[in-house]
């Protein structure tokens, strides 16, 4: 039967088809702009990845406190929430660093003032492989190894091994918070990451390559590491030997001196539905969540 | 019905029918505008990347466009690392791939019985249908723990993208040796038999020879899809904006892609800025380089028909 189907019929398929295609393509546009108009108007939240598994549990139970506000999160570091912040495709956008001087320009060129509030402290923890005999590092050393200064594990005490570096990609905000406090001590220099440091696309990343190799060191977000994989070194200042190992309560006393705030960012001062959203991650249920999940809530401050 | 007459009439009487026919003229026109917007689209890419990645070139200065680091969020925009990093996967894989593809093809197409074909064509073309994520995270789970116990730092390594690389290319370098294979005509195979020589000797002094423009197209197809590919690569190779030593060593350390840098860091820039017009930048030389791969492999066709012509 296929085979003989008169060449004109053919044809007819073919318009039709176009056709098809063509109505097709028509009515996409009215779908989304009903979508968009519709009551169901999802807030969009976007950025961090340390922050993520925090913002979607946020998400997750403002549904029952309003079921009528959709909550969209994604992750992709914090550098890609705040260019969709600047390119004014988010509502709020997710950050483990603070917004930069530039960035806040090239925001208010396109229109858009952010607006910075602090949602949740984090503790950055240094991780090894278990197998590690290295227990505790200062930021002094940790810089000398992450500029590829030091480059076997014996000069600080472990084996005689080459030291494997694992970063997050530059889109990090834990990324640029490293860079800033333990590559560059807190200081006005110009280092930055050797040449050699294995960029991982996410937390993920960094922690299954460390599980598998006894020679890597990474960094992690305190709520993203699991202590029977990794190994987390106690740290301390640069020029000191007060090491301190990261919890939440030696992170929140300002102990450990890895410990930043965690930040989201609004364009323009929030009203009606996402001003309220805002006031209950800050209150007490929200802030509850953020203790949940091994980050450090505000009220401990 | 209709459609075949008029198709059988129109030669003579063109101008003619062609008003009276509509829908004649509706597809002919509607063929002739597919046709046109493949050439439409590839040059409105091209003059979108222009557009976006031209000021990379302007206002970063040659000399920094040409130093050794890699590190945008400080406005250091060194494309060495880059280069190399595409340059010693992408070879590696070719390395890889050509002799392993060559040869099954050599095998499938002078050498294999047709049942033993039977079985190993639909495997190679699976193999084409892997989606390149799938056999990145294979390399990422299985692979890289492999090359670090042979004694590398970290299984994250240039060779491991080659080696997942080489694998993704083969099904193309295959596929197309084979065809070329094929376009070998018996007689040359006889002719050869005829005089006294072996199998070996027909197969490398008189089919592989006469056969040779198409492999080499195969060849750079097969170049041309290691070069582009972006996820699979992003997940094996370590992605560190680094230099490798020269010599072999230099396979087992950790690369940074042009294709993985463009994929890893879109997300983050905002447009206008310097760095999103250096990604774009990025992009206007992979495709000069995929561009002059593919305008070589065209120039190869174009002489393989020649010289055939003059044989036959």
């Amino acid at each position: 039967m296929g085979q003989n189907i008169p060449e004109c019929h053919r044809h007819r398929w073919l318009i039709f088809l176009l056709l098809a295609t063509l109505l097709l393509a028509a009515c996409r546009p009215e779908q989304t702009e009903t979508a968009v108009n519709g009551s169901q108007r999802a807030i969009q939240n976007k950025g961090s990845d340390t922050l993520v598994n925090v913002a979607l549990a946020w998400a997750e139970a403002y549904r029952e406190v309003k079921p009528e506000v959709a909550i969209a999160v994604t992750g992709g570091g914090s550098g890609t929430g705040i260019a969709a912040l600047i390119n004014g495709t988010v509502d709020i956008a997710n950050a483990s660093r603070a917004m930069k001087d530039g960035e806040k320009e090239e925001a208010r060129a396109n229109g858009i003032e952010p607006i910075e509030y602090v949602v949740a402290i984090d503790a950055l923890a240094v991780i090894v492989h278990p197998d590690n005999p290295v227990s505790e590092l200062n930021i002094d050393q940790l810089s000398d190894i992450y500029t590829g200064r030091i480059t076997n594990w014996k000069d600080v005490g472990g084996n005689d091994a080459p030291i494997v570096l694992l970063s997050r990609e530059t889109n990090s905000g834990t990324h640029v918070y490293f860079l800033e406090e333990v590559v560059r001590k807190g200081e006005d220099s110009e280092d930055i990451f050797a040449p050699q440091t294995l960029l991982m696309p996410s937390s993920v990343g960094i922690t299954s390559e460390l599980r598998r190799n006894p020679n890597a060191i990474g960094y992690d977000g305190l709520g993203y590491v699991d202590p029977e994989h990794e190994k987390m070194l106690a740290v301390a200042p640069p020029g000191s030997t007060d090491y301190v190992y990261p919890t939440v309560e030696s992170a929140s006393s300002g102990q450990y001196p890895l410990a930043r705030n965690l930040f989201m960012y609004t364009a323009g001062e929030p009203t009606g539905e996402l001003a309220t959203y805002l006031d209950w991650i800050l209150g007490s249920d929200g802030q509850a969540i953020v203790a949940q999940l091994g980050f450090v809530p505000l009220t401990n401050q | 019905m209709a459609a075949q007459t008029n198709l059988n009439s129109m030669p003579p009487q063109d101008e003619a029918t062609t008003p009276t026919n509509w829908r004649e003229l509706v597809i002919e026109n509607l063929i002739r505008l597919a046709g046109i917007s493949a050439v439409l689209i590839i040059t409105m890419i091209f003059l979108f990347l222009l557009r976006e990645g031209f000021p990379a070139f302007v206002e970063v200065p040659l000399s920094d466009l040409f130093s050794s680091r890699w590190y945008p969020i400080e406005d250091k925009f060194g494309l060495l690392p880059l280069l190399a990093g595409s340059l010693i996967v992408t070879v590696g894989a070719v390395v890889i791939a050509v002799p392993l593809g060559l040869t099954t093809a050599i095998y499938l197409g002078e050498i294999a019985p047709p049942w033993q074909r039977e079985i190993l064509k639909p495997f190679i073309e699976v193999l084409a249908g892997i989606p390149s994520i799938v056999l990145g995270f294979f390399g990422w789970v299985a692979l890289a723990p492999l090359i670090q116990s042979m004694g590398a730092p970290s299984g994250l390594t240039a060779f491991t993208g080659s080696l997942i690389l080489a694998y993704m290319a083969l099904p193309t370098i295959i596929s197309i040796t084979e065809d070329a294979l094929y376009a070998v005509p018996k007689e040359y195979r006889d002719g050869a038999l005829a005089i006294g020589a072996t199998q070996w000797q027909t197969i490398w002094r008189v089919v592989l020879p006469a056969a040779r423009s198409g492999i080499v197209i195969a060849v750079m197809l097969g170049i041309g899809r290691a070069i582009g590919e972006t996820m699979a690569v992003m997940l094996v190779t370590g992605n560190a904006a680094n230099i490798p030593d020269l010599g072999f060593g230099a396979l087992f350390q950790p690369v940074r892609t042009m294709t993985a840098t463009i994929a890893a860091e879109m997300g983050e820039v905002a447009q206008g800025s310097l760095h999103y017009s250096v990604l774009f930048g990025i992009g206007i030389v992979l495709f000069i380089i995929t561009f002059a791969i593919n305008s070589l492999a065209t120039y190869f066709v174009g002489g393989g028909k020649r010289r055939r012509g003059g044989q036959i």
